[in-house]
């Protein structure tokens, strides 16, 4: 798989609340925050839990502002993520979320 | 998930799995003892503090070590070990900037480089306060920072693992790598503490 995502590029993680485990944690479930770095290419953890082969792909360290995770905090949260569980942001999300 | 229970239910659990994978011969008597042993084999805190001292001492080191962790440390002759590596990430502290490391879903931890991770590591309290209140957290460690002190929390969420390089003490000039790297702490490697 295609890396999809510079570092700079402003991301949303998914809502989609998978029936098993994921390595998206809830709190930074529909958050948008900034790719900082590429994280190299992986199988996702929860296929390989589950002995499913599972294509590599991008993993990405990704930024959010804790206001934006919790309402609350002047701190950053760095979240290691899966390309698959990131959308690109659109304008209007973009204008949205400053 | 994980945490300290020796007495809980899950420990239970745990044992009753693994004495039915060793009856169905998945896998052999004593097995996960082994790997264990063999995952905690030469991991020590040590390791990370004599990175520390020699990013200290040899900038060109400290940029080798933040751009490519993994290849860094091969100088001193360290590996993050395992059987596919893990990448490591080394995140400085500095002037007005302080990082710290969780594991929010379970206990991720740079074992080859830090030793055993500490019981409140993996503690359903660490985990979920400090991602929401670094400083509350950070507090309970006794470490006050500076109000405009940008704090960020690194979440070993997926295969990379994390340690901070803490900055270097005032006054030690003097000091010798291997003095230098005597300073250093587990704490300090995690970031709920300075050194």
């Amino acid at each position: 798989m295609r890396e999809a995502f510079n570092p700079g590029d402003r991301v949303r993680t998914t809502t989609f609340d998978p029936p098993g485990h994921t390595r998206l944690p809830r709190y930074a479930r529909g958050a948008v925050g900034e790719i900082v770095e590429r994280a190299g290419n992986h199988p996702r953890a929860e296929d390989r839990a589950r002995g499913l082969p599972g294509e590599p792909q991008p993993v990405y360290h990704v930024r959010f502002r804790a206001s934006d995770l919790f309402g609350s905090g002047d701190h950053t949260v760095t979240v290691e993520l899966w390309q698959d569980y990131l959308e690109p942001l659109t304008n209007h999300d973009g204008n949205a979320a400053p | 998930m994980s945490g300290h229970h020796p007495s809980a239910p899950i420990a239970g659990q745990v044992r009753h799995i693994e004495n039915l994978l060793e009856q169905r011969g998945v896998i052999a008597p004593g097995e996960i003892d082994h790997r264990i042993d063999a995952l905690l084999a030469g991991g020590s805190p040590l390791n990370g503090a004599r990175i520390v001292a020699r990013a200290w001492t040899d900038p060109a080191f400290r940029d080798r070590l933040l751009a490519d962790a993994n290849t860094a440390i091969r100088e001193l002759e360290l590996s993050m070990g395992g059987g596919e590596e893990l990448r490591l990430k080394v995140i400085a502290n500095g002037p007005g900037e302080h990082h710290v490391v969780v594991c929010t879903l379970c206990s991720c931890y740079p074992t080859t480089l830090l030793g055993p991770s500490p019981t409140w590591y993996k503690s359903d309290a660490y985990r979920a306060r400090v991602v929401r209140d670094p400083r509350g957290v950070l507090g309970d460690f006794d470490l006050e920072l500076p109000a405009d002190t940008r704090i960020t929390v690194w979440d070993a969420s997926a295969e990379s693992r994390y340690m901070v390089l803490p900055r270097r003490p005032e006054g030690t000039d003097a000091l010798t790598e291997t003095e230098l790297a005597a300073l250093v702490t587990r704490n300090g490697l995690i970031g709920t503490a300075l050194v």
